[in-house]
């Protein structure tokens, strides 16, 4: 008798209820990726967590694609009954992104996008206190955007154009 | 802000006794938090009736840095994270690169990984507990446990050359082979600390004012944990089994018996057992891997992945591949595969993962740490709040929150 795994389970969950919703699902190395269309994104992880088990944030951050204008917002979601992942991914547009905040499912999701908005600009709806955590308040701009340098790009005592820095 | 309300009416009845709360900074630098932590402190006498964090005082951005540095070079960032077991992280970030790269590892250099973190366990939880001890007036164990700590150190020094940060093994395994001495090190460490351990364990686990003092004191529910994402000894102590190690093991931790150790209240007690036990289950392991290895073809430590690894610097001089393998690593021509790869090791602290995005360049397009001392930490002011502020540094301790790790 073949088993069906509880990856394939919740990714014929969610066709089945989100269907309309899914862009891309792909598994690189083994670790199934959902790319979701933003609005429903809450709604989505809320019935992960109460029909299928996935009640535990591992991850969330950003990642910025400045060719797609798309900065991405990926949550990592664990099984910790059954031992699965699955990481779900949903593309904002670049000049003003914007996704409901997780805070109402996972308290732990509290600082996590509090960083992704320090970093990235993300604004997070309904997020309970949206500010700075890591850089310093008075910081105007978002530093883990690719157009930001590493470092001043005004210096003239360095050179290291061979090394790729 | 004037209010229409007319307050003739409710003449009669006595003004209530208006409560007057006093503001505390607990830290940035209080020698009591073991690091760079501000809590600005409402307090009510000496009860904590809120509290707000302020993080970021270490900040080195990292993560921006990461993507700046080729693979090799991000190991030294990861050092600088959790300082009191940079081994673990260190090998963590090594087996995510190995992951990418799909490099099969020689089973006596995975043993030999073991080893060295679970070493870089103990002396992470050593830490953690002498230090509780400390900040409950105990410094007796402090002082004790702490010159088996250093003995742990002079081990690293053995096999890489450095002790605190120490930039251990290089991608595909280590970098040159463990000495005959580190091995002597080692067997004479196994032999004398498990007897200071116990000198230690009998002076604080059933002490009566030990745990007066710890149990019941910050104590959090396996639910709140989970909601609040803990992971490693603090959501272990709660009552949650899920250790890394044993659900999706990693360098052969699946050739290993050791137990999880649980605890049931959450509370500083409990999470001071849970690591105590964990350094029993850590020496258990050291002692498997050491049969282990003795089996293993004793000149074997590194995967032959010669163009991630910079060679000695004698054999750049006199031998032609080794140059090239030089070269090729300096100027960034080895090819890599293009994916994403998450992998996560049990830290000294929780689940340590490493989020990795690769574009085929020779950096990272984009490298996200999970560091669990960030993702915890955040429970702080709801484990303190109706506490008094002894116990709110006590509960710090026992959390073992790492700065470096936390502001990344």
């Amino acid at each position: 008798m073949e088993e069906v795994s509880t990856e394939e389970k919740a990714l014929t969950f969610l066709k089945e209820k989100f269907g309309g919703e899914i862009l891309n699902v792909d598994s690189p190395y083994d670790f199934l990726t959902v790319t979701l269309k933003p609005e429903k994104i809450i709604t989505i992880i809320k019935s992960l967590y109460d029909e299928q088990g996935f009640q535990y944030l591992t991850t969330l951050c950003g990642v910025h694609y400045p060719d797609q204008k798309s900065i991405v917002i990926l949550y990592q979601l664990h099984n910790l009954k059954l031992n699965k992942r699955i990481r779900l991914k949903i593309p904002l547009p670049e000049d003003k992104p914007s996704v409901p905040t997780l805070t109402t499912v996972f308290p732990a999701a509290n600082w996590m996008e509090r960083e992704t908005y320090d970093f990235f600009g993300v604004n997070f709806e309904g997020h309970p206190n949206l500010i700075r955590i890591l850089n310093v308040e008075e910081m105007i701009i978002f530093p883990m955007r690719k157009e930001y340098p590493l470092e001043d790009q005004v210096r003239e005592d360095k050179n290291d154009q061979m090394f790729g820095r | 802000m004037e209010q229409n309300i007319n307050t003739s009416a409710l003449t009669d009845i006595p003004a209530k006794e208006e409560k007057q709360y006093s503001y505390l900074n607990l830290g940035p630098t209080h020698p009591a938090t073991h690091g760079i932590f501000q809590n600005v402190l409402k307090m009510d006498g000496e009860i904590i009736v809120e509290a707000t964090p302020t993080i970021g005082y270490i900040h080195r951005a990292f993560e921006k840095l990461a993507e700046h540095r080729p693979f090799y070079q991000i190991t030294p960032i990861t050092d600088r994270m959790n300082y009191c077991s940079s081994p673990i992280n260190n090998m963590g970030w090594h087996m995510t690169v190995e992951k990418l790269l799909k490099i099969e590892i020689p089973k006596r250099a995975q043993y030999i990984r073991v080893i060295i973190m679970e070493l870089a366990r103990i002396a992470d939880h050593i830490i953690c507990n002498t230090i509780i001890g400390q900040d409950v007036g105990a410094t007796t164990g402090f002082l004790y446990l702490f010159q088996y700590r250093e003995r742990i150190y002079e081990i690293y020094e053995e096999i890489c050359g450095a002790r605190l940060t120490t930039n251990i093994g290089r991608i595909g395994g280590l970098e040159r082979n463990v000495s005959q001495k580190a091995w002597d090190k080692l067997d004479q460490w196994l032999i004398d600390f498990p007897k200071a351990f116990a000198e230690f364990s009998g002076l604080l686990e059933r002490n009566r004012i030990f745990m007066d003092r710890t149990i019941g004191c910050g104590g959090i529910s396996a639910e709140r944990a989970l909601a609040y994402s803990f992971s490693g000894p603090n959501l272990r102590a709660a009552g949650v089994d899920y250790d890394v190690r044993a659900m999706n093991p990693y360098s052969s931790y699946e050739e290993f018996d050791f137990i999880i150790p649980v605890g049931t209240q959450g509370d500083t007690y409990d999470r001071f057992m849970v690591r105590q036990q964990e350094m029993h289950e850590s020496l258990k392991i050291i002692r498997q891997a050491l049969e282990k290895i003795k089996k293993e073809p004793s000149d074997v430590f590194r995967a032959d992945v010669p163009e991630y690894v910079l060679p000695p610097k004698e054999e750049v001089y006199n031998d032609m591949e080794a140059l090239i393998y030089h070269f090729k690593n300096i100027m960034g021509e080895t090819e890599i595969p293009k994916g994403e790869v998450y992998h996560a090791v049990e830290g000294g602290n929780g689940e340590l993962g490493f989020y990795l995005i690769s574009d085929g360049g020779r950096k990272p397009y984009r490298l996200h740490f999970r560091r669990p001392c960030f993702i915890f930490y955040q429970a702080y002011p709801e484990m303190i709040k109706g506490s008094m502020l002894s116990d709110a540094i006590i509960t710090m301790s026992s959390m073992n929150v790492i700065a470096g790790e936390l502001d990344s």
